[in-house]
């Protein structure tokens, strides 16, 4: 697996808000079709280092980044890069639903492709059943297609969500706390959708259930006060890790 | 019977539990007159609506009575023999109405945009200001602008510019007075370009923050984030501000007094005088002597004063529609 | 294809500039008639300000000179009068909304004051004078004031019931518990505390009402001369100004233009006192 070129690699990722610095020096790299959780109590920094690899970070008045994130290679941060383009190839899935309520089911799932000016009616159609399929959500939605996103329960929401970000098929796709405003159904159905899309995508994900990190994560990064840790398989994490902190954190001690 | 119940009622039955469980009413004579007298001055305040209304009513009688419904259509205004129909003053308040909408709503969603969206925060903290002291300069110094500084521009400038590029159209036909309708119009937008952007920015800072991500995150650029998240989403908001812009300019009385001419006519172009309900009671009831004028005015005054309660109890309940349910979205 | 999508993002980009370019410009544009008014005011009205406008009564057309102390006088006492009415009225309804506020009758109440700010204010003349000039067969400082009244009612109102009901429930049951009862409380404890509130909530009203033309065009009218009487005409400024405004004399438009700058001098320091007054307890916190 190491001998593989990673897809989605940050290096030396540094955050801040304002004055306070959020993340110190992270470093880590994900595989292509592999899911990469990103675990630890709140407020360590986890959220806001996902949001650094896809370029959502600055959107925060007064925030700013340093460091490098390599996506096949080339740097999302380099100067002439513009966020929009990045973005439209790293998805990404917040922790509330949210898709747009002006919109229906299937335009809140086209919308990315109309962005991106397609506007033919089959691609459009044909994209809209691909993802809502992907993200398991078709068999529930197709005869609402045309009721507003709002209208869909809240993990169908989500996976609306999920959908969307899916339908310009990003070869990254990042979830902050997917689930976390979910019912355990919902989360159960989310989660079994994760196997489903690594097959497409390589999927970073921060999650405050170790156990869900456990279910559904190839690699694991432990985050502490705003630095990693531990990164390693996810296996080695939870059975054997190398940090003291880790271990404790996964032991329940603190968090 | 209402029993006073409030915030403090159940404070005191939950200190004083038993007492409270027996009697709703406060046991306390100060309390029972406190609240009653409050609670007739309350009511004298839905009296003076009533009032309102009722004395209008009264007052315009005659006018009914004489000429039924058909006052607000006929478009005759002759006090000396008595035939009164207010059809010009009702197309006057429209058209200086739309006007001043025209100009006004693209402008101040414009602005709202801007400040919410676009501008760094210490400009849009200014300008938001400035904006709000707009709201507050008295009519009348829109007036006296108007006149003085408003009306000779139109004159010399844009009315004979408008001539000229659209002079094909009647609406832009006829002397360029400097004073009349389209003046009207233009100072009635500046008048409620504040009211419109201040709800505005209501509406779009009720629009969480997760539905801009959710547009970021796909890629969409600013504008479009904009125009997706934001502007989508809070078109029933936006038309209750346009809503209650209008019912400002409806009621709007002095600066449009001072600048709009005053003559009770009907015509196609915007550069000639008219005159507005609001405009035509402030110049002739002072010195209304007949019963019959008072009438005439008084009815003009009722319908200006039903209009504004339908326009704005409709625009409330959009906006409250509109901040409320994106906050319960959220949650 | 890689052209094309190129192409496109370009235009996107185009279309995010332009647009942000517009929006700034409407912001622009909104400005202009606000800094023109200014400085309009400010020039056309710096020349007329002088000591005799504000001691001296008008001079009749023709001859220069003269001033409007009358009716810088007459504002005041217009103000006053509707402050006298206005502000316990509207204070007490904002307690009923903010202390009482529950059940259809105060959802009523609410919507009626909502209704009120509505309302048209030469709408509001009208009534005035169909009850306090008609009966008498005569303008009068009384029904001028009157007007004033019923149009800062609502304001004070609106911002009483939101002050207090800022107010943290358990202040009000620290008073209860102590055996003070609830008139008391209200009274002394909720409504002190938002004393600086309230104030400042009056004088965005005042600021509001003093401005006022249309509501005292056919109530307080007009008047040459001094006045102290409730049931006489009285000059004020806004009156005096559309008068002076709308007259063909050069002399008068030049006095309209220095009462405008006092007029605007006042309404915005008002204006920008009340902010100076909110911000205040905000930083501190």
């Amino acid at each position: 697996m190491t001998n593989l070129n990673p897809i989605l690699e940050a290096r030396q990722i540094n955050a801040w808000f304002g004055g306070t610095q959020a993340i110190r020096d992270i470093s880590i790299s994900a595989q292509p079709n592999t899911v990469t959780a990103l675990i630890g109590p709140s407020g360590c920094g986890k959220s806001t280092f996902i949001r650094c690899l896809n370029r959502m970070h600055e959107e925060v008045p007064g925030a700013s980044v340093k460091g490098q994130v390599l996506l096949s290679g080339s740097n999302i941060y380099d100067g002439g890069v513009d966020p929009v383009s990045v973005r439209r190839k790293i998805g990404m899935v917040f922790q509330k639903p949210n898709p747009f309520p002006a919109l229906s089911v299937a335009e809140n799932v086209a919308v990315g492709l109309r962005l991106a000016g397609i506007s033919k009616r089959s691609v459009l159609n044909e994209t809209v059943e691909k993802s809502l399929r992907q993200a398991a959500l078709w068999e529930e939605v197709k005869d609402k297609l045309r009721s507003p996103g709002t209208s869909l329960s809240g993990g169908q929401q989500q996976r609306l969500c999920i959908a969307r970000a899916l339908a310009v098929s990003p070869p990254v796709l990042l979830m902050d706390e997917p689930t976390s405003a979910l019912d355990p159904i919902s989360t159960a159905r989310i989660e079994e959708l994760l196997n489903e899309l690594k097959k497409q995508v390589t999927v970073v994900i921060v999650t405050h259930n170790m156990q869900q990190a456990a279910r559904i994560s190839d690699r694991t990064a432990f985050f502490l006060l705003g630095e990693m840790v531990e990164f390693d398989e996810t296996a080695t994490i939870f059975t054997n890790p190398k940090d003291r902190r880790t271990e404790h954190y996964i032991t329940g001690r603190f968090g | 019977m209402e029993l006073p119940q409030t915030l403090s009622m159940s404070a005191v039955s939950s200190t004083l539990g038993i007492f409270e469980r027996k009697k709703k009413r406060d046991v306390h004579l100060g309390d029972r007159i406190f609240f009653w007298v409050l609670r007739l001055l309350a009511i004298g305040v839905m009296l003076l609506l009533l009032g309102i209304t009722l004395n209008l009513l009264r007052v315009s009688f005659p006018i009914f009575s004489k000429f039924g419904l058909s006052y607000f259509v006929t478009n005759t205004w002759n006090p000396v023999t008595e035939k009164f129909g207010a059809g010009a003053f009702i197309y006057g308040t429209v058209v200086s109405s739309l006007i001043a909408l025209v100009i006004s709503v693209p402008i101040s969603i414009g602005v709202s945009v801007f400040l919410t969206e676009l501008a760094p925060r210490r400009l849009a903290e200014a300008v938001g200001f400035l904006v709000e002291m707009l709201a507050a300069i008295p009519s009348v110094v829109y007036g006296l602008w108007g006149i003085f500084v408003l009306a000779p521009w139109l004159r010399t400038t844009l009315q004979p510019a408008l001539a000229s590029t659209f002079g094909f159209l009647p609406l832009f036909q006829g002397p360029p007075y400097g004073i009349g309708m389209l003046t009207a119009g233009i100072i009635l937008a500046i008048m409620i370009s504040p009211t419109i952007s201040a709800i505005c920015r209501e509406v779009f800072k009720a629009i969480s923050l997760q539905q801009r991500e959710a547009a970021l995150a796909l890629g969409a650029t600013r504008w479009e984030t904009i125009s997706l998240a934001v502007l989508k989403s809070s078109a029933s908001g936006i038309f209750g501000a346009v809503i209650l812009g209008l019912g400002r300019a409806l009621g709007e009385t002095m600066a449009v007094t001072m600048v709009i001419g005053n003559r009770a006519d009907i015509s196609a172009s915007l550069f000639a005088p008219g005159q507005t309900m609001a405009s035509v009671i402030a110049n002739e009831y002072a010195e209304a002597t007949s019963d019959m004028h008072l009438a005439a005015l008084s009815a003009v005054g009722l319908a200006l004063f039903l209009v504004s309660f339908l326009i704005n109890s409709s625009a409330r309940f959009l906006v409250w529609r509109a901040t409320r349910k994106s906050k319960g979205a959220r949650a | 294809m890689n052209e094309d999508l190129s192409l496109r993002d370009f235009r996107r980009k185009l279309i995010n500039w332009a647009m942000g370019a517009v929006l700034a410009l409407a912001a622009a544009l909104v400005l202009i008639p606000l800094l023109s008014v200014f400085a309009y005011v400010v020039k056309q009205g710096i020349s007329s300000v002088n000591w005799n406008f504000f001691t001296q009564l008008p001079k009749p057309v023709g001859e220069t000179g003269g001033g409007m102390a009358n009716a810088l006088l007459g504002t005041i006492e217009l103000v006053l009068l509707a402050m006298l009415v206005g502000v316990p009225w509207g204070v007490a309804t904002g307690v009923y909304l903010a202390e009482y506020g529950r059940g259809k009758f105060a959802r009523a109440l609410g919507f009626c004051v909502d209704l009120m700010t509505s309302v048209p204010s030469i709408v509001v003349g009208l009534f005035t004078y169909t009850i306090l000039v008609m009966p008498f067969k005569r303008f009068s400082a009384m029904a001028g004031g009157a007007s004033l009244a019923i149009i800062m009612i609502p304001i004070v109102a609106r911002t009483t019931e939101e002050l207090l009901k800022l107010v943290p429930n358990h202040i009000r049951e620290a008073g209860l518990a102590l055996g003070i009862p609830r008139w008391k409380v209200t009274l002394w404890i909720v409504l002190r505390g938002s004393m600086s509130g309230i104030i400042t909530g009056v004088m965005l009203a005042v600021a509001r009402v003093a401005g006022e033309t249309a509501p005292l065009l056919f109530t307080a009218f007009n008047n040459s001369y001094w006045s102290f009487k409730l049931d006489q005409p009285i000059a004020s400024l806004p009156i005096q100004i559309y008068n002076y405004a709308i007259s063909p004399f050069e002399d008068w438009h030049r006095q309209a233009w220095a009462g405008a700058l006092v007029l605007v001098c006042f309404v915005l320091v008002l204006n920008l006192s009340t902010r100076i007054l909110m911000r205040q307890p905000r930083s501190t916190r």
